[in-house]
Formats: structure tokens, C-alpha cells, sequence
């Protein structure tokens, strides 16, 4: 039973079982998380099974959730947080950027402050406004807090262990799209480390980096592109704060050329951060400058407009081109 | 439900002067303040409540005299230190130290204690040496105290964001099933904060072992109390189904009573209280403010005559509970602590540049790791430079 195949939310929630089961300090809180078991049923069947003292429905009140989250680490519990949608973060962004990410810092490392801030985020759900964002790059910019996205079942289910057994608070970006898409887990594997990339598919020509819901999109692109004889390879980064560079750089000395992909506006997004820190580490190599696909500088578009917005497909595959063409 | 119908029962039976002061209140129209729960007037005279009593030794009156007067002389310490450019900034506590010792000798040493930046007389009373204060005022830290050493936790700087945390920790000490109990110190400003109101909810809902200590020092800056609230702020309790009191923030007797009762309650598991001390910010907010610009002499000459540590003088003088021997000796203990303070300061040093990059993360971080790396690098350059100038 070890080898599963399950869906992606699916895991989270065996994630977020194994960890209620090994550690009676983790607490799992936000709204509707008990016996709804979440808007996306991350937490389903998890307040029958432990109790309202540990699944605990929250008032709706997100700086409050995050707020109390902070004290009861400090009184030694380890804190899920769930929010319910990606544009819902901002109540408690103070809370995440002020207290949050720098209160170990502040205490000179005397207190520790192992929060999971648990974040539904992305487009292409068909969704109203507000539940289809990425703020990424608005966490990653903030020292003391990692930030995290899985882009598969097996790294929701790992990734998720590993940042509840982090010290540091972790925002953890959940591919809402995926939340249905099937993976095998391997809940015996032993699993990477949380903060780096890993190439999931080989190639040649050109390196796509991406994560969450963007690495899907990229390894479609990259077989397209197959078909047209360029090998892409693909690297999901898995953790936006830190980055993996080490491994960007080892593909791009490689490919010589790089794309990155993510559905957060392009416009100070992650993507930036890797071209430009890429460009000082490979600019003998390249044989193109970094090229970026993403969102636009407008805000996330009404439903129908979506997937005009969203990198798909042949936005990808035209900055492949692109990139070639140099 | 239950939680909130026993919250409302114990409002009716706690605090029922409270009640009868606020429909007195109302009946008065706007204007006339609500009384305060008070057991000692600002002329030393003892007087009762019936909901509130205390009875204390001469030791301990003495004690808490001790505690005012030393908070007060490490207080004008720290203002000065700050004219002389020993810190960069001061937020002094003038005027509040009855408020800050009376609740801080209510706690017990399994207590918890989430402060805004201007709680000295509590950490005074938890134990925390008055100069790890100083260093964040100083600007060599952020704070870096060890919050679990006296169960005080660091000062906040933006306001209203540690009830919260107070409340979080509070929902702990309940799950854990200990009987100790949380205070969250807040002022007139924060409670028109988000946060404050969140705190005040969840506290309700979790029931949670916390009391709301909220002195009402009646300015933010520059702004007075109605710009903050149109009701007397101890009221807002009911709202949200716990109870509230006003006392007299500059009597101390009052305020460890009242707090006191206010922590029992939290521990016998009947969740939150808001306290709402009444008091004055005789000095300006912070070293870089001037209140002249906003308000006038004479409401600070008129809170003067209510001061919290003269009343009290005049009380232990009365009674008999003190000698002039006993007021010498503080006289000179007092002295004694700002000279230890004062060199204190004066001996701090400043931090090792690498610091910067300390504490960042617990687990560590690629990038703090290698920006460390080349923020080394570029400061062992100037030796190289050095020498090649000297070349």
C-alpha cells in the first residue's frame, strides 16, 4: 500500500493525516477546513478523525487565523493554516510579512515559528474574481518566509510533510487546476529536499523552468516541440523562496537557453529574479537572453478571458521559438 | 452558546458597576465619563468597591511604591539617554506606571505576557533587565530577548497585531489544559485595529484564556480618544460576549484588583476580559514627538494631580506604612539603577556586521547563505584595497 495513485488534493490530505498522526502538536485551521473539509476537500474526513480541538474552524477572519497561528507556535504547535483562495491572502498579509516572517529574526533565533500557510492558488477554474491569483512573488520577496509549490501528487505529499516539519513558516502554493490530476505516491519513498528543482524531463536545446500548475503546461510544450525535433528540457523549480539556482544554472550551461514559465504577472515575477540572477551566472553560455511567459501587468481577467491570460500551450512553444530563433 | 450566555451572565453579576455606570453614562449624554473602579483616590485616600477588594500588606503596598518609583527613574533615564544620543528613539511610560505595575503584579510567573512597545513597568515586573530594553531603542537589535526566559514576549511595534498573538496563545494554554492565563497589552489607538477586533472574536468563540489590557493613555499621537471610539472602550466587550471594566488606570491598587480578578476568570476557563485602564500619557508619544502641537497644558496639569505614584505616597504616609528611612533608600536604589543603566547603554555594543544575515531562517537559506558569502567578500576587499594603496 505503500505505491498510490491519487489525485493531487487527495494527497494533501494524506499528507495533512500522516502529519495529524506522527505529531499531536500539528493543529489544521482556516474556514470550512472541519466538517465541509475544506472548499476543495484538502482537509475531508480530518475533523471526524481528530477532533474540533485539532481541525479547527476558524471565524472568517484570515489575520485572525494567521494571527493566532503565530501565538499558538509559540506556545509550541505547529499550525496548518488553510486560506481558503489565493485572493483571500491579503487580510493576512500583515500578519504573514510583519510578524510572520521576521519574529525569529526579531527574538535573535530564540523562538521559532513553524507556520504552514496553506494557499489554493492559479487560474483556469473558470472562477470569479479574487480566486484565481498567483501572489508568489509578493511572499518570496519577504525575507523569512519559504515559499513552496508542488506541481504533482508525490511532491504534494512530501513537499507538504517537509514544510510542516520546518522550523521556518513556509507558504505553500497548491496548484488549484492539479487538485484533481492523479500521481503516484510513494508513501515509504524517501523523499528530496524540499528546497530544490528537479528536471522531469531531458533535453538539449533549451530549458523550460516552471512550477505548480506551469510544469504541466511546459512538459506538454516540450513533447510539441519534440515533434519538431528541439529537445526542451524541463525543470520544475518546486520552491521559489530559495531558489534552486545551482540547478537552473547546471541545465542552462547545458541548453544555453531558458524560459521561464509562470502564470503570476511577468512584471517583477519570479521569472525576473531568474533571469537576471541567471544571466550573471551563465552569460558565457547563453546563446539567447532568458525569456519569461506569464501573466500580464492587468488584473487577473473575468472567466471568459482566462485562457487568453494564462501561458498555455503556444505561448510557451512561441517563446521556445522565440528563443531558438536567436 | 454556552460560552457566550455564560460570558453574558458574568458580565451582569461581575461587573455590574460597570453597568450601572454606563446607563448613567447615557443618561448624563455625551461628556460624562463613566466612574472607574477605584480604590485609592488621587488624594491617598482608601476607598471600597463593592465588586472589587483587595488586601495587602504594608510590604507589598511598599513593593509596588518601589516598582512605580524605580519604572518611573529608568524611564526619565531612558528619555535622557536619548537627548544625549545614547538611543535613537524613547517611548516613555510617564504617567502610566500605575496601570503597567498594578496589572504586572497581578500575573503569576506561568503567565504570559504579549506587550506593545511601551509595557516597561511589566517587563520590569516579569523579571526582564530594564537595559535588554534598551537595545532595539538603541538600534543594535530588534528586541532579542528571549521571550520563554520571563514569559514576556517582544515589544510590538505595529499596533494591535499581538493581541492576536496573545489570543493564539491563549486558544495553547486551553488546549494544553493549563491553568494559566495570557494578558495582551494594547492601547486607545490599536483598538480601532482589525486585528484587535479579530482577537476580541476569537478569543470569544475559543473561549480563550486571555485578558484584554487595554490602557486608555486618551491620545495616539496626536489624536485623542474620539478619534478612536464613540462609546467608552471597555463597552465594546459586550458586544462581543465577554466582560468589560474601567478602572482607574493611575491607581494601582485598582489595577492589580481588577486584573487579578480578570486573570481568575481566564483560568477558571470563563474566557476573556477586556480591561480598560483610564489613564494619561504625561509625555509625548515617543522622544520625537511634541505634544504641544495638539493638546493643551492644562489637561496634563489636570492629570498631574491624579498621578499614580504620588497618591500612593500619600497613602503608605497616612497609613503609617512607611518611614523617611524607606523613601531615602529608594531614593537612592533609584539612583543606583540609572547609573547602571546608564553605563549599560553606554557600554553596548554594536552588533558584528555579519549579523545582518543571523536568524534570518532557523533551518538556513540558499540565498542569505550566498549573499552572506559576497557581503564578506566585499568587506574583506577594503583590507586588500588597503594595501594596494599603500603600494
Amino acid at each position: 500500500m505503500a505505491v498510490q495513485k491519487l489525485p493531487l488534493a487527495k494527497a494533501l490530505n494524506e499528507s495533512l493525516r500522516k502529519a495529524l498522526e506522527t505529531d499531536p502538536k500539528v493543529l489544521i485551521m482556516g474556514e470550512d477546513v472541519g466538517k465541509l473539509g475544506g472548499v476543495f476537500r484538502v482537509t475531508d474526513g480530518l475533523q471526524k478523525d481528530f477532533g474540533e480541538d485539532r481541525v479547527i474552524d476558524t471565524p472568517l477572519a484570515e489575520s485572525g487565523i494567521v494571527g493566532t497561528a503565530i501565538g499558538l507556535a509559540l506556545r509550541g504547535y505547529r499550525p496548518v493554516v488553510e486560506i481558503q483562495f489565493d485572493g483571500f491572502v491579503f487580510p493576512a498579509y500583515d500578519q504573514i510579512v510583519t510578524q510572520l516572517a521576521k519574529m525569529h529574526a526579531r527574538a535573535l533565533g530564540k523562538i521559532k515559528l513553524p507556520v504552514v500557510v496553506r494557499i489554493p492558488y492559479g487560474g483556469g477554474i473558470g472562477a470569479v474574481e479574487h480566486h484565481s491569483e498567483s501572489p508568489e512573488a509578493l511572499f518570496a520577496h519577504v525575507a523569512g518566509l519559504k515559499v513552496v509549490s508542488p506541481s504533482n501528487s508525490s511532491d504534494a505529499y512530501w513537499m507538504l510533510q517537509q514544510a510542516i516539519q520546518s522550523d521556518d513558516p513556509v507558504i505553500f502554493f497548491e496548484p488549484k487546476r492539479r487538485y484533481w490530476d492523479k500521481g503516484e505516491v510513494d508513501t515509504e519513498a524517501i523523499p528530496g529536499e524540499l528546497h530544490k528543482a528537479r528536471v522531469t524531463r531531458q533535453g538539449t536545446d533549451l530549458t523550460l523552468a516552471a512550477y505548480g500548475p506551469m510544469v504541466k503546461v511546459c512538459l506538454e510544450a516540450a513533447a510539441a516541440a519534440q515533434e519538431e525535433g528541439k529537445s526542451v528540457e524541463v525543470l520544475d523549480l518546486r520552491s521559489m523562496s530559495p531558489i534552486d539556482f545551482d540547478a537552473i544554472q547546471t541545465s542552462v550551461e547545458k541548453t544555453r537557453r531558458l524560459v521561464v514559465v509562470h502564470e503570476a504577472p511577468v512584471f517583477y515575477g519570479s521569472g525576473a529574479e531568474i533571469a537576471a540572477r541567471i544571466t550573471e551566472r551563465c552569460f558565457y553560455h547563453l546563446e539567447a537572453p532568458v525569456l519569461r511567459v506569464g501573466g500580464y501587468h492587468a488584473p487577473y481577467p473575468p472567466a471568459r478571458l482566462e485562457e487568453e491570460y494564462l501561458p498555455g500551450l503556444d505561448r510557451v512553444l512561441d517563446a521556445v521559438d522565440r528563443s531558438l530563433a536567436y | 452558546m454556552t460560552v457566550e450566555s455564560t460570558a453574558a451572565r458574568k458580565t451582569t453579576r461581575r461587573s455590574s458597576g460597570a453597568k450601572r455606570t454606563a446607563s448613567a453614562s447615557v443618561k448624563k449624554g455625551q461628556g460624562a465619563e463613566p466612574e472607574l473602579v477605584q480604590l485609592l483616590t488621587p488624594e491617598g485616600e482608601r476607598v471600597q468597591h463593592p465588586d472589587y477588594d483587595i488586601d495587602l500588606s504594608a510590604d507589598e503596598l511598599r513593593g509596588l511604591y518601589r516598582d512605580m518609583v524605580l519604572t518611573r527613574r529608568f524611564d526619565s533615564e531612558a528619555t535622557a539617554l536619548q537627548r544625549q544620543g545614547e538611543l535613537g528613539l524613547w517611548a516613555s511610560l510617564l504617567g502610566q506606571e500605575a496601570a503597567q505595575i498594578g496589572s504586572g503584579r497581578a500575573l503569576r510567573d506561568d503567565d504570559y505576557v504579549f506587550p506593545t512597545y511601551r509595557e516597561h513597568g511589566v517587563a520590569w515586573c516579569r523579571g526582564v533587565d530594564p537595559t535588554n530594553l534598551l537595545g532595539m531603542f538603541r538600534g543594535v537589535n530588534h528586541g532579542g530577548w528571549d521571550p520563554n526566559t520571563n514569559n514576556f514576549h517582544l515589544y510590538t511595534i505595529v499596533i494591535g497585531s499581538q493581541t492576536l498573538h496573545a489570543t493564539g496563545y491563549a486558544m495553547g494554554v486551553a488546549k494544553d489544559g493549563a491553568d494559566s492565563a495570557v494578558i495582551a497589552y494594547f492601547g486607545d489607538g490599536a483598538s480601532s485595529q482589525g486585528d484587535v477586533a479579530e482577537s476580541f472574536t476569537f478569543s470569544a468563540v475559543y473561549n480563550a484564556p486571555v485578558v484584554f489590557f487595554c490602557q486608555n493613555n486618551q491620545w495616539a499621537i496626536s489624536e485623542p480618544t474620539e478619534r478612536q471610539t464613540r462609546v467608552p472602550l471597555y463597552q465594546r466587550a459586550q458586544g462581543y460576549g465577554f466582560p468589560g471594566v474601567r478602572v482607574d488606570g493611575n491607581d494601582v491598587l485598582a489595577c492589580l484588583a481588577v486584573t487579578r480578578s480578570a486573570l481568575e476568570r481566564a483560568r477558571r476557563g470563563e474566557g476573556p476580559t477586556l480591561v480598560e485602564a483610564f489613564t494619561y500619557r504625561m509625555g509625548a508619544h515617543t522622544t520625537s514627538d511634541d505634544p504641544t502641537k495638539y493638546r493643551a497644558d492644562e489637561e496634563r496639569e489636570a492629570w498631574e494631580a491624579k498621578d499614580p505614584i504620588l497618591r500612593l505616597k500619600a497613602y503608605l504616609e497616612k497609613a503609617g506604612h512607611a518611614d523617611a528611612a524607606f523613601f531615602e533608600e529608594l531614593e537612592t536604589e533609584s539612583e543606583t539603577l540609572g547609573k547602571r543603566v546608564r553605563e549599560a547603554v553606554r557600554a553596548m555594543p554594536d552588533p558584528d556586521h555579519m549579523a545582518i544575515f543571523e536568524n534570518v531562517y532557523a533551518d538556513g537559506h540558499a540565498l542569505v547563505d550566498e549573499e552572506r558569502a559576497q557581503f564578506a567578500a566585499y568587506q574583506a576587499s577594503f583590507a586588500d584595497s588597503g594595501a594596494e594603496e599603500g603600494k
